[in-house]
């Protein structure tokens, strides 16, 4: 098959990623949107097999191994663990184009030289896209690897700012950018192709490195914003790959996603009213910085006996989940609590805030396995204008989300982060562990408030608790 | 295919990347993101490409493992979010 029809196939494809991804903007389309995306997906796969020259025996057999992986891991996946699954295959694609890289950087210079160049262009700019998408790569594969460690449970997910890091970090990135000039420009300054091959170890190495350190200082609760980052990374490691290689699709495919992987990271950092710069750099949640404000009051506990008289009378009810709902495993049990409630003829609502949990949309994937109606789940600001004629608010888990220091406390750290105003419903009920504090290392004025009264425990156990009130 | 050519594609990529996914509800943004990773693993086909006999074994070994990778890449994200979005239906029907 000549060149031409494998790049028209290649069009194909990426049409079919375009609508695939468009589709995925809405509820009734996005299942057949992803199943078209991957329709493009095999299409690519089968047009570059006609290629001539591969060793077919050592494809089919590592198409059988990674798709057996992939698909034994996307099946027996918990949905509280989506999190680290996403950052885990994120971090693959990332290192799968460091070694498509490396292989190019092995070809160009295999036999003690750097061989002269066939394609259409300069030999220094394929150089280049090698040394991006290496460095690119290499952060993607480690920095998700850490991700996924973080939210896995594998390695603590506090915040950790190792003391000078920053420098570190500043310094080891420039010595990166020395070793990628030293990759692009040195055989034209006359080095010897033992020195361009130390200045390619050097990027890897240091990529690698330098993937670790950058999510090192990122605590859990940052988590969304850095999954989306390493995602747009992913793409732009294979669109730096589609440059290597000369390649359309990988470019279109890559870029595609480099792009809906940053929306998602501003997005995700406005809904903090954080820079980018603070979530990435700022070691937010870590030890030295929990300098919590003090509040006035003491926080009141209520037996969930006590809840359940205040429920049975509610006629409108709004559940606000954070990632202690997903670490309790509580969905199945909230969502027949709000199957009692419904069924008495009262009002209910989730809201759910674009931070809670540790990924972009976590509690709707985990209300959504509960059989939550899609119809049921509100966006902040659809329900903040409700919230004073709200009955109950209860907050399962979430913390920083509803702590009204961020409306009312320009001293606060979080001051400035939209949240979900619990504050101002009727009552509030929060479902917590213990006494401790939020993500942010702050005290939640939310739970001193005259109105809020405090569930301890396990939250799971708690909601199953009230919902064995109503029926007794 | 012409350098400009690759880098005028890979800009109005980015732009055609941007005007999709602005108005994606925050709902979807979780299979969003598992679905656009599993795109991501695009880069299977440059694994495919260096799977070859005759550029010496190193680059035979890495072409396998990068092939492996993009493969659990692909298949994974894919299968996932499928299986994610198979709850996502709208339920008001069969209550």
């Amino acid at each position: 098959m000549s060149a031409d029809w494998v790049n028209l196939a290649y069009i194909v494809a990426s049409i079919l990623f375009v609508l695939g991804i468009k589709m995925l903007g809405s509820a009734d389309t996005a299942r057949r949107g992803n199943r078209l995306s991957a329709c493009g997906m095999l299409l690519a796969i089968v047009v570059t097999l006609l290629d001539s020259g591969l060793s077919y025996g050592w494809i089919a057999g590592g198409l059988i191994l990674g798709g057996s992986i992939g698909a034994f891991a996307a099946r027996r996946v918990q949905m509280t663990a989506m999190p680290e699954m996403v950052a885990l295959f994120n971090g693959f694609g990332g290192l799968a184009s460091l070694l498509v890289g490396s292989v190019e950087f092995i070809k160009l210079s295999g036999n003690g030289s750097l061989v002269s160049w066939a394609f259409e262009v300069p030999q220094s700019f394929t150089l280049s896209v090698i040394a991006l998408a290496v460095f690119i790569g290499g952060i993607t594969f480690t920095g998700s690897l850490l991700a996924y460690g973080k939210l896995s449970g594998v390695t603590a997910s506090r915040a950790v700012l190792l003391p000078g890091q920053r420098y570190f970090n500043a310094g080891l990135l420039a010595l990166l950018v020395v070793a990628a000039l030293g990759l692009v420009v040195g055989s034209v300054l006359g080095l010897s192709v033992s020195w361009v091959w130390i200045a390619f170890g050097v990027l890897l190495t240091g990529a690698l490195l330098l993937g670790v350190l950058a999510v090192l200082p990122i605590g859990g609760g940052d988590m969304p914003v850095v999954i989306a980052l390493l995602n747009s990374c992913s793409g732009l490691a294979a669109a730096a790959a589609g440059f290597v290689i000369l390649n359309n699709v990988l470019i279109v495919a890559g870029c595609l996603v480099g792009c809906s992987g940053l929306i998602l990271t501003i997005i995700m950092c406005k809904a903090m009213n954080r820079s980018l710069a603070n979530v990435l750099f700022s070691g937010f949640g870590s030890a030295d910085q929990g300098a919590a404000t003090g509040v006035e009051g003491e926080m009141k506990a209520a037996s969930t006996e006590d809840a359940y008289y205040v429920l049975e009378a509610a006629s409108s009810v709004v559940i606000i989940p954070g990632y202690g709902m997903a670490v309790a495993q509580a969905q199945h049990a909230v969502k027949e609590l709000t199957d009692i409630l419904e069924a008495k003829g009262c009002e209910v609502r989730y809201a759910i805030h674009p931070v809670a949990g540790r990924m972009p949309g976590h509690m709707n994937v985990l209300l959504a396995e509960a059989d939550v109606p899609y119809e049921q789940l509100a966006e902040m600001d659809s329900v903040n204008p409700i919230m004073p004629t709200v009955d109950v608010a209860i907050v399962i888990g979430a913390n920083d989300v509803v702590n009204p220091a961020a409306l009312n406390d320009p001293a606060s750290p979080i001051y400035g982060m939209p949240i979900i105003r619990a504050h101002e419903a009727k009552t509030v009920f929060a479902l917590k562990r213990g006494q401790g504090a939020g993500f942010s290392g702050l005290l939640n004025e939310l739970y001193f408030l005259e109105k809020t009264r405090m569930l301890y425990g396990d939250a799971k156990t708690t909601v199953s608790e009230l919902v064995g009130q109503f029926k007794s | 295919m012409s350098l400009s050519l690759l880098l005028f594609i890979f800009t109005l990529a980015a732009f055609l990347g941007y005007e999709l996914i602005k108005k994606v509800p925050s709902q979807l943004h979780t299979p969003l993101m598992s679905g656009s990773n599993a795109i991501s693993g695009i880069t299977v086909v440059g694994a495919l490409l260096a799977v070859r006999a005759d550029s010496g074994s190193w680059a035979l070994a890495l072409g396998l493992c990068a092939l492996v990778f993009a493969t659990i890449n692909v298949v994974g994200g894919y299968l996932v979010t499928d299986r994610m979005l198979a709850m996502f239906r709208r339920k008001g029907g069969s209550k």
